[in-house]
């Protein structure tokens, strides 16, 4: 299947949950140098419960579009779930192939999500290699 | 000298069957003779070089010398020895900061570099403003987006520049800086100049005698030679008054328990078994090369360059970065399309089987001038034609609608 499917390009198009949250409870921006993509999560939670997200950034069709559609996935979810969130949970979302090209891409927002939680509990941002299970920090030449 | 027939010339490079290769200024394809001359080297003239008493290291030794002559003739070196085999311009560039920088650029002198500098050209200079406490001054664009040569002699009538530090040929906008007014500007003022050539070595002659530079550094991937393999240029007085580099076996003359001397150059400045088949491999490329006019190259690339800022300068809500005028691009063209990030843009060109490169290409200050993160860059080389150029604009037209 084409990785930009419909789906996929309807959420560029028409973000989900895209704005902001006046008193957020966390607030965390993550970029992806390699493409000068930025994101910045914002989570409203209440007794552990993710009550509302608002996201906002620059990206390609592929990072915005993962993340309104992950944002969708998030709300009503307790932090613990949302901890246990995997790599292949967000491919499962995105429904198609992603290259490895193009997987820090589609990952920006699930390494985002987990650094904003880390940022809840006063912990150490993770790496992107953790993120993604690899060491893949690819540069450019 | 032969004569310049593309379809032969394409019939050479195989790899060309797997898609429509618009990326040479990342890393050019290689000719078969090449991808020969490393394999036959390997077969039957491989060992390790200098002092080994048999048949096949005299033979390995021999070529790879032959490679470091190929080299001095291919841009008019006064003698071999100015020749220093590295891993690439990125070691070229950074043995200079770390060895002639070190110890020649103190807190009150100041280094000269241009907003069209690749990283490769920056971050050794920045790590040795951190080291040393010198200055670095910024050349920015002229109203021709070349390097505004004013703000350059400002730079250097202040008298504390040691070095001006400029590419040949832009690899984002493809723009070619004059080169011989900036080097005598500079020597008028005292500084030596170092040229990046990773994109020009591959498009233009180079003399490095006739235009007097200090040091120059290229990078055998980008010439049709092998991955691995670099040059460092550098006038010989200048070389012997550098301290080494890396240090290990080879560049040695003696080592005793407490201290150790230099061999002579430029074995001095080449520690450790170096990139033998890949030299070998270099000069080969360069004979291959060598074989055609310069001046045939040039308009065959040049034409292509034209054919693609036309075309690409048809598209709606597309933007070329750097030049208005494609007589002043050489090699590459970059650009950026309204609501279509470059990652998006050229992965859907890319599935369409045409190979161009998206990102900051290793420019970042320069896409920050022109307010982007990224953008797409076409690139040729001289085995590209006109069905390349014209496979372009259809398949950006084809990834607008996907966005429409």
């Amino acid at each position: 299947m084409d990785l930009y499917a419909e789906n996929i390009l309807d959420h560029f198009k028409n973000p989900r949950n895209k704005g902001e949250i006046v008193n957020p409870t966390v607030e965390h921006e993550e970029v992806n140098l390699s493409c000068g993509d930025k994101l910045t999560i914002q989570l409203s939670i209440e007794n552990d419960v993710i009550k509302e997200i608002q996201w906002n950034g620059t990206g390609c069709a592929i990072s915005i579009g993962a993340t309104s559609i992950l944002s969708e996935e998030l709300e009503g979810k307790s932090v613990e779930e949302i901890s246990e969130l995997s790599m292949d949970d967000v491919k499962k979302l995105l429904g198609v192939p992603i290259s490895q090209r193009r997987l820090k891409c589609a990952m920006l927002c699930l390494h985002t999500i987990k650094n904003t939680l880390h940022a809840i509990k006063n912990e150490a941002p993770q790496s992107w290699s953790e993120t993604i299970g690899q060491n893949d920090e690819h540069n450019e030449k | 000298m032969v004569m310049f027939d593309l379809k032969q010339i394409r019939r050479e490079f195989p790899i060309l069957k797997e898609g429509t290769y618009l990326d040479s200024a990342a890393t050019a394809q290689k000719p078969k003779i090449v991808i020969d001359a490393l394999k036959n080297f390997y077969e039957t003239e491989n060992a390790n070089v200098h002092r080994g008493m048999h048949t096949l290291s005299e033979k390995a030794t021999a070529a790879f010398e032959g490679a470091r002559t190929s080299v001095q003739k291919f841009i008019n070196a006064k003698s071999s020895e100015e020749i220093v085999f590295t891993s690439g311009t990125t070691e070229s560039i950074n043995l200079v900061a770390k060895t002639w920088g070190k110890e020649n650029v103190g807190e009150d002198d100041a280094i000269v570099l241009t907003l069209l500098e690749h990283h490769s050209n920056i971050t050794p200079w920045i790590q040795l403003k951190d080291e040393n406490d010198c200055a670095i001054e910024w050349v920015e664009l002229d109203k021709d987006e070349n390097i505004n040569l004013t703000q350059l002699s400002e730079h250097l009538i202040k008298g504390n520049v040691k070095l001006v530090a400029v590419t040949g040929q832009s690899n984002v906008t493809g723009v070619r800086t004059p080169l011989k007014g900036i080097i005598k500007k500079a020597h008028e003022a005292g500084a030596l100049v170092l040229v990046d050539a990773a994109q020009l070595i591959a498009h233009h002659p180079i003399d490095v005698q006739d235009l007097d530079c200090d040091f120059l550094a290229l990078s055998g991937h980008k010439l049709y030679g092998p991955t691995g393999v670099g040059v460092l240029y550098g006038k010989r007085e200048l070389l012997e008054s550098m301290p080494p580099f890396l240090t290990g076996g080879g560049m040695i003359a003696e080592v005793k328990r407490d201290h150790f001397t230099c061999a002579g150059l430029p074995t001095k400045f080449e520690a450790g078994t170096p990139p033998i088949a890949q030299a070998v491999g270099l000069r080969i490329a360069i004979d291959w090369l060598s074989q055609f006019n310069w001046s045939d190259i040039e308009a065959h690339e040049q034409s292509l360059i034209e054919k693609a800022f036309q075309e690409l300068n048809k598209i709606e809500g597309l933007t070329i970065l750097g030049p208005s005028d494609p007589k002043n691009i050489s090699g590459c063209i970059s650009f950026s399309v309204d609501g279509i990030h470059p990652h998006d843009l050229t992965d859907i060109v890319g599935q369409k089987g045409v190979f161009m490169r998206a990102g900051h290409h290793c420019a970042q200050p320069l896409h920050e001038h022109y307010g982007i993160p990224a953008s797409t860059r076409l690139s040729v080389g001289i085995y590209n034609n006109e069905d390349d150029i014209a496979k372009v604009a259809p398949a950006i037209e084809e990834a607008k609608k996907i966005f429409s």
